[in-house]
């Protein structure tokens, strides 16, 4: 084998501490080199053509680059060596520059260790050999879970390039929590005006199959060919017959048995209903929870009021609809499952939150959350966007926001900022002085965190010109005396301890992730932190895909998000499906798990650790069709080479392409 | 049951009556109490201000002393002495740099120290079904606040222990003496504790305002389980009474004296009548012994 070592300087960042001269020298006189080199730049034109050179003058047949990690140039060199002629996987780099120049200061210890690495490079591509790149073929179709304004987003993007988008809700309708908003920062823009028209435009594009009420149940497969199925939940109503008149609604006998989740608990609604007037699809749903139909059924068997089936005159009602199971063949996935806000009232035993029992929230009805204060200013709220309080419904004179309930707080709630908090406090606290003139805003902060554009001014805004009074300091606690609600709390400026009667306390509880956040990404095959939120693949240069190929994620179930980073985040994450689809076929690196069936005594131990779901049971079967025995095969669309399986596989049959165990203890020998 | 007893300095001078009372409760429910030998002080307030080291070392003293006499588990009935056991207790068992420097000073190896317990959770150890089997007073013109203080709770991750803002614990065993349950505001508020003597202007205000809400929320009787609290809502009356209009004076008990007026013991027996504040609601005739 003939191998060139090309030992780079990276302008100073290398040479500055590697002698790379030296360096060069030292691997000429290894066994297989035949040219040995050391130049300035070896990344830039000249260099690369060095290399090019090299190959031809030497005939080359392996290549080893002493320079910056992989990461950075591995391609590059990889597609220099391959135009001169040589498969790409014949080319090892050797990391100088992370692993030697930048972590040493000697001159000599790091010349000796930057040998050290490029003898191991030179001993690994001895044993490297030709890897063709993997083709899949890819299903043009995406799959969007989750109605929100990032789901639609998403939808409309990947629409509006030309392919079909399957979009997955949870909910009756989409709109998600966006929907509920009054007005949003730092605009005051009309958060309905402005989403609901989008909404529409899912229902009404072409290429959108809009999914409501319907859940994500199981997902096969791998990027460019996922096999979905989903729950499609019965409504008990036929969306084919279904005008949306509304005449059903009006009839139900069922008032107040049911709280409205879009009015955050604050109103009821009926047993069959939409969940505001603006939903899309406007086709109704029957709580089977509250419906008398129902309840009389499962208690008695026997068939009570039916109002509604009588008043339709479509024949939409039907009481004997079930769950439909639909599969569908995608070739991408949005994940855009957002968030949920934090309801002190409901404290499970094993909630990660472990106090507020101080606030009164659930116990005090003027103690609110964000979301429930957004419904009362609302236009299409309880109160018609009038700011009047649950309890008795008079205007609330002096009002006390408090930030970060649950965030920013290690020992009762979670540890991470909700980051959205800051904003809409300080917007609440300027609808509520817009709409109550002679009304006093308070807000307890601990910092406010007011980073984007034109995010600070508004700040400043609520508290120059609309005289919203913030105070630094947290709440000890609430209660309540002569009709008011003693806020106790301390002004840690002033060093003084504060109490104000309020009328009427807002919460900014925090943004925590969906209560089924960690199912879902074990259906669909996604990692996810510790809180619940999906994690991205690399924080700042992939932040928009899951680890999963082909799987992307959009707005808060990633983490908290504010509405103009959720959007980009589904544009971008739409971007990325469309960069998926712009090529027929799906290019993939070579280096996954391959089995040897000889060996592989079926212990599936690899199935067990693979984080990808990449093994699938393979049955071996004799000329007459008998299973022989079962082994372990790798789906090669799926695997992504992390080589957990490699290192488990207990008689050694799992072998890791690119990275055998041949080639790592040759790269071991190489060192002692 | 078996428990070894830490009293405590407050067990043998302010707060006599909270150890004759519990001493009575105990004995008449079966739990057998042994006072650890040779006990030294807990390392509260003039300790741990002092040192944290000294504090933490006079505390695990009398773990080891405990484990020593083979006391399975040990009993402290003030919060603070609660507080400054099981927090020692806590550090020298999670951090082994604390615990070689106590190791050092008190010339023992730390292992198996026994766990630390505060009145409330004898009681629930003991079952609140057999306070109430052995009931014979009715006391359900009591309508009690349960005041736990700023110790008892706290902090949660060392006592784990109920809810720390709004704790619910004594409730329970106030429910099983047959007396009301106030539901009030300031279970947790401080009561000025040791400013009492430097700062009584502090303490007088802050006590005020417990006594005031619980009031307001309708007790007339408050309940307490630590001897400092007891000190600044009791003692400092009299002078809420002359610093403030329309005070209401408001008896003070101590958890072991209500449950022993439960069960049959006269005011006297608990040292109720040593409290500066009589406690003079009528009890009711005895309930049918079954």
């Amino acid at each position: 084998m003939k191998i060139g070592v090309f030992i780079c300087h990276c302008g100073e960042n290398i040479g500055k501490t590697v002698d790379c001269a030296r360096v060069a020298k030292a691997a000429s006189w290894l066994p297989g080199v035949v040219c040995s080199i050391d130049y300035k730049y070896m990344c830039s034109d000249p260099g690369q053509n060095l290399i090019k050179q090299a190959i031809k003058d030497h005939n080359l047949d392996g290549v080893v680059v002493g320079s910056c990690s992989p990461h950075m140039h591995e391609k590059t060199f990889r597609k220099a060596v391959s135009d001169a002629g040589i498969n790409p996987f014949l080319c090892e780099i050797a990391n100088l520059r992370e692993q030697v120049s930048w972590v040493h200061d000697d001159v000599e210890i790091a010349t000796d260790k930057a040998i050290d690495l490029v003898r191991i490079a030179v001993e690994k591509v001895k044993r490297n050999f030709a890897l063709q790149t993997i083709k899949v073929p890819i299903t043009k179709r995406a799959l969007v879970i989750g109605g929100g304004v990032a789901g639609i987003q998403a939808s409309l993007d990947i629409a509006n390039a030309g392919y079909e988008v399957i979009l997955v809700e949870k909910q009756p309708s989409i709109g998600g929590h966006m929907s509920q908003l009054s007005e949003t920062f730092p605009t005051l823009d009309c958060s309905q005006c402005i989403l609901t028209p989008r909404m529409v435009e899912v229902y009404q594009n072409p290429n959108i199959k809009l999914l409501t009420y319907s859940e994500v149940e199981k997902v096969e497969g791998f990027i460019g060919n996922f096999k979905v199925t989903i729950r499609k939940k019965a409504r008990y109503v036929d969306d084919t017959k279904c005008s949306g008149c509304g005449l059903c609604i009006q009839s139900c006998p069922v008032k107040k048995k049911a709280l409205s989740e879009f009015d955050e608990n604050l109103t009821f609604r009926t047993a069959i209903y939409v969940p505001f007037p603006q939903a899309v699809p406007n086709i109704p749903v029957i709580d089977t929870s509250v419906c008398t139909y129902f309840v009389k059924k499962r208690e008695s068997g026997k068939v009570a009021c039916q109002l509604c089936m009588k008043k339709c005159d479509r024949g939409a009602i039907n009481f004997d609809q079930q769950d439909e199971l639909l599969v569908e063949n995608v070739g991408a996935i949005v994940v855009a499952t957002g968030y949920k806000l934090y309801s002190i009232s409901e404290k499970p035993a094993d909630s990660p939150i472990k106090g507020y029992g101080e606030y009164g929230y659930g116990k005090y009805k003027d103690v609110i959350d964000g979301l429930q204060f957004e419904r009362i200013a609302s236009a299409s709220g309880p109160t018609a966007g009038e700011i009047k309080r649950p309890s008795d419904g008079k205007t609330p004179k002096k009002i006390v926001f408090i930030q970060c309930v649950g965030s920013r707080d290690e020992a009762k709630g979670f540890t991470y900022c909700s980051k959205i908090c800051c904003m809409y406090t300080a917007k609440h606290a300027m609808l509520y002085k817009h709409k109550v003139h002679d009304g006093e805003a308070y807000v307890f902060y601990m910092d406010i965190r007011a980073g984007g554009k034109m995010y600070e001014e508004f700040v400043r805004r609520a508290i120059e010109e609309d005289g919203v009074k913030y105070i630094r300091g947290r709440v000890s606690r609430i209660y309540p005396k002569n009709g008011k609600y003693i806020v106790k709390g301390e002004d840690t400026i002033a060093g003084v301890p504060v109490e104000i009667d309020a009328d009427m306390v807002v919460l900014a509880t925090a943004m925590i992730a969906q209560d089924d956040a960690p199912k879902l990404a074990q259906t669909i095959g996604i990692p996810y932190d510790n809180y619940g939120f999906f994690n991205e693949v690399h924080p700042k240069l992939r932040p928009v895909e899951s680890s999963t190929g082909g799987i992307f994620l959009a707005g808060a179930c990633n983490s908290p998000r504010d509405i103009p980073e959720s959007v980009a985040m589904a544009s971008a994450a739409a971007s990325k499906t469309l960069v998926l689809f712009g090529s027929d076929m799906l290019e993939r690196e070579p280096t996954i798990a391959i089995v040897n069936e000889n060996i592989c005594a079926g212990c599936f131990y690899c199935k067990k650790v693979c984080p990808y779901n990449a093994i699938e049971i393979k049955q071996i079967v004799d000329r007459n069709g008998n299973v022989v025995k079962e082994v372990a095969n790798v789906n090669a669309g799926l695997c992504q080479g992390c080589g957990t399986c490699n290192a488990t596989c207990p008689s050694k049959a799992v072998e890791l392409l690119g990275y055998t165990d041949e080639q790592i203890y040759a790269e071991i020998s190489a060192l002692m | 049951m078996q428990v070894g007893y830490y009293p405590g300095c407050s067990q043998e001078g302010t707060a006599k009556e909270y150890d004759m009372s519990l001493r009575k409760v105990f004995n008449k429910l079966g739990v057998q109490i042994t006072e650890i030998e040779d006990w030294s002080c807990c390392g509260a307030t003039s300790g741990h201000v002092t040192s944290h080291l000294l504090s933490l070392s006079l505390a695990t003293r009398n773990l080891i002393l405990a484990k020593e006499q083979k006391l399975p588990q040990i009993f402290a009935p003030c919060a603070a002495c609660y507080n400054r056991l099981a927090v020692s207790k806590f550090e020298v068992e999670n951090n082994n740099n604390a615990k070689c420097k106590v190791e050092d000073i008190l010339g023992e190896t730390l292992n198996n120290l026994p766990p630390v317990l505060n009145i409330i959770q004898v009681f629930q150890e003991i079952g609140i079904d057999k306070i109430v089997a052995n009931r014979v007073r009715n006391l359900k013109d009591l309508k009690v606040a349960c005041y736990y203080g700023c110790l008892l709770v706290r902090p949660h991750s060392i006592t784990n222990f109920d809810d720390p803002e709004n704790p619910s614990s004594m409730e329970q065993i106030v429910k099983a003496t047959g007396a009301q349950i106030v539901d009030w505001n300031f279970k947790v508020e401080c009561c000025g504790a040791a400013h009492s003597v430097p700062r009584t202007d502090i303490v007088l205000d802050l006590s005020k305002k417990i006594i005031d809400d619980a009031v307001e929320q309708g007790a007339n009787v408050i309940v307490v389980a630590c001897p400092m609290c007891h000190t600044n809502l009791d003692m400092r009356q009299k002078a809420m009474t002359k610093l403030y209009n329309n005070h209401k004076i408001t008896p003070i008990l101590y958890l072991s004296e209500l449950v022993g007026l439960s069960l049959g013991f006269e005011p006297k027996e608990l040292g109720i009548n040593l409290h500066f504040i009589d406690f003079n609601i009528p009890l009711m005739e005895e309930e049918k012994v079954l």
